[in-house]
């Protein structure tokens, strides 16, 4: 139907006549002194549909051009200053030239990147069974006060800033450990930042695997029960095993949401380049290089085209992120996070 | 048999108690954590905090509500206008399906990564200093990708007869677009966007090299090209959200700083909870709507 009536539009406005049914019409709204023609519609169809496809393909250019600038800048650290990626990667000699144009320091950035792997691995590991038991919680176990009260708390969660996470981090967790635990360091450590990150991808994790236990169908559970299966039998080995990929997905975001925090683990991890021994050494991590030093470096220098190629890591990673959701649940994010 | 099923009682039972558990924990810990940070912040309070000398967050707090307006300017046209071509123009080719993997992209992208690149384009390769239409802009690329979907879904969850009954008398797509299905998906982009707005008021790693971290404002000054004019946005603008990183290291410059970030962070989330407040009610009264039209 839209099709025709497109092509009415079309023919009416090239050919410049008109058939006689719509020129009667015409002449009947001139009764009613409407001075908006056909045609005044038929351009505002396609200059409105020209500008809607203008927003959609500007989001196109908008995330190439975010990629190809970082690919851009990231790359210099091989092609300009011939280091190479395996040193990136695997060498702990971060010595780079800070001016703009020396060169000949070390580039390698293994310290941070162990230092992400480390603080998010461990911040799932700490938080993914709790995640997974609140979901359980709100969809199985208390489904009425969960979605009453567990939920508008879990977006509470989400709703804090990350700063604010940093800064009780911060004031509260890092003098705590110190009292605590008494490192020789101070409070600043892996464990800190791990605590900060586990809090906040907390609710990441329990709204998707929540929201997958809940779409797992009505019938599997009764066929459960029919069989005699009580509610934890229910759960562990039809529900959970149903929700799968939903819940590996939930694990997934909340570990990209860890990998790109930048200022709440800085302000606890103690920014100090070395790999850290224990859970209660301080080390440093990708993100929090980048936040504090790359409007410290001379732009265009080695120092501050590592920290771009560390950028690129980052942007690289998260791609990486949406490829195995997309491997695991079939979908994209944007359907599971709805 | 029976000692099994004895068992198997006795497991549910305790992963029963198990579950209220973790569910009551970490309804305990949320209602400390938000408590805390509000309670403590509020206690920090000091006659001048909200004034505009080094010691006031008044300038902060106006950047971040200026900084947010202008994003939500930029992204929100850009982002319902794209949600609209998803939901109503878009053909199932080739080029959707990338749009769709640029949105999931753009969405997922860490907030620093984002920041990064609006201080290369936005700053660098324009040669301007910090500036708060930078930061804007940088907010705006983050809000975007969420303004889109919001709108593309609530257009694809309306009722097909609307589209069908406007197309009936004669309207174009585009007209039937803006007269009858926008219209009726406004509460649920009005959700979106202030949902998107919340995001924006505590976002501090996007804007660490592109608002700058610090502010100079002359409440006097009324001339739109000063540097020191609340309203030129092409002036250095710290966040209520950089404050408060900012304040983390000034201990010895500022007495005060531990307050002042304490009552920030309370700030923050008291705003940030308003508005995911003023989102749920109007959630709620949509449902309420759609109930009414059922019946």
């Amino acid at each position: 139907m839209e099709s025709t009536i497109l092509n009415f539009g079309t023919q009416a406005d090239a050919a410049g006549h008109r058939p006689a049914a719509l020129k009667r019409e015409d002449s009947m709204s001139n009764v009613h002194a409407s001075k908006k023609t056909k045609g005044y519609y038929f351009r505002k169809e396609y200059l409105g549909r020209g500008i809607a496809t203008g927003c959609g393909l500007f989001i196109v250019v908008l995330t190439l051009a975010i990629g190809v600038f970082l690919l851009v800048r990231g790359t210099g650290t091989f092609t300009r200053f011939h280091h190479s990626i395996l040193e990136f990667l695997f060498s702990s000699d971060w010595s780079p030239v800070d001016t703009a144009t020396g060169s000949g320091g070390g580039v390698g950035a293994a310290v941070f990147i162990a230092g992400s792997l480390l603080t998010c691995g461990l911040a799932l590991l700490m938080i993914t069974p709790f995640s997974i038991g609140a979901a359980i919680f709100m969809t199985e176990i208390a489904p009425k006060s969960g979605e009453k009260i567990f939920r508008p708390a879990v977006e509470i969660f989400v709703g804090i800033p990350s700063v604010v996470y940093g800064w009780i981090g911060l004031t509260v967790l890092v003098p705590w450990i110190k009292n605590v635990f008494h490192p020789k360091m101070g409070g600043y450590s892996v464990l800190a930042a791990s605590i900060v990150l586990a809090v906040m991808i907390f609710p990441t994790i329990t709204t998707v695997a929540a929201d997958a236990i809940r779409s797992t169908p009505d019938a599997f559970r009764k066929a459960g029960y029919g069989l005699g299966s009580t509610r934890w039998q229910v759960i562990y080995r039809i529900v959970l095993p149903a929700s799968r990929s939903g819940i590996m997905t939930g694990i997934i975001l909340g570990l990209a949401r860890a990998f790109g925090e930048a200022l709440a683990v800085a302000m606890v991890i103690g920014k100090t380049r070395a790999f850290p021994k224990n859970l209660l050494s301080p080390t440093n991590n990708l993100t929090a290089e980048i936040a504090a030093d790359m409007g410290n470096t001379a732009s265009g220098g080695e120092a501050n085209m590592a920290l771009w190629t560390m950028a690129l890591l980052l942007f690289l990673i998260s791609m990486l992120f949406i490829f195995l959701i997309h491997l695991i649940s079939g979908k994209g994010i944007l359907q599971v996070e709805n | 048999m029976q000692a099994r099923i004895r068992s198997a009682r006795r497991t549910d039972e305790v992963m029963t108690v198990v579950f209220y558990a973790v569910g009551g924990f970490f309804l305990v810990l949320i209602l400390i954590l938000a408590g805390y940070i509000i309670i403590n912040g509020l206690r920090s309070y000091y006659p001048g905090i909200f004034g505009t000398t080094s010691s006031g967050i008044g300038n902060q707090l106006f950047n971040t509500v200026y900084l947010v307006f202008w994003s939500l300017l930029i992204s929100v046209p850009i982002g319902v206008l794209a949600g609209i071509y998803m939901a109503e123009y878009a053909k199932p080719n080739k080029l959707t399906k990338f749009l769709r993997i640029s949105i999931e992209s753009l969405s997922s992208l860490p907030s620093i990564v984002v920041g990064l690149f609006g201080y290369l384009v936005f700053i660098l390769m324009t040669g301007a200093k910090w500036n708060l239409m930078a930061g804007a802009l940088a907010v705006s690329i983050l809000s975007l990708p969420s303004i889109t979907t919001t709108t593309e879904d609530a257009m694809k969850s309306l009722p097909k007869s609307y589209k069908a009954g406007s197309m009936a008398l004669g309207a174009t797509h585009w007209t039937t677009i803006i007269k009858v299905l926008l219209p009726a998906c406004f509460p649920r982009i009005i959700t979106g966007v202030i949902l998107a707005a919340g995001r924006g008021f505590g976002e501090a790693a996007a804007l660490l090299y592109t608002a700058g971290q610090s502010t100079v404002i002359n409440w006097n000054n009324w001339n739109l090209t000063s540097k020191t004019c609340p309203l030129n946005p092409f002036r250095p603008g710290e966040t209520l959200a950089l404050h408060i990183w900012v304040m983390r290291t000034e201990g010895s410059l500022n007495p005060n700083s531990e307050k002042i970030a304490n009552f920030s962070a309370a700030v923050l989330v008291i705003i940030v909870l308003l508005f995911s407040l003023a989102a749920r009610m109007i959630t709620k009264h949509i449902g309420r709507k759609a109930v009414g039209e059922k019946a």
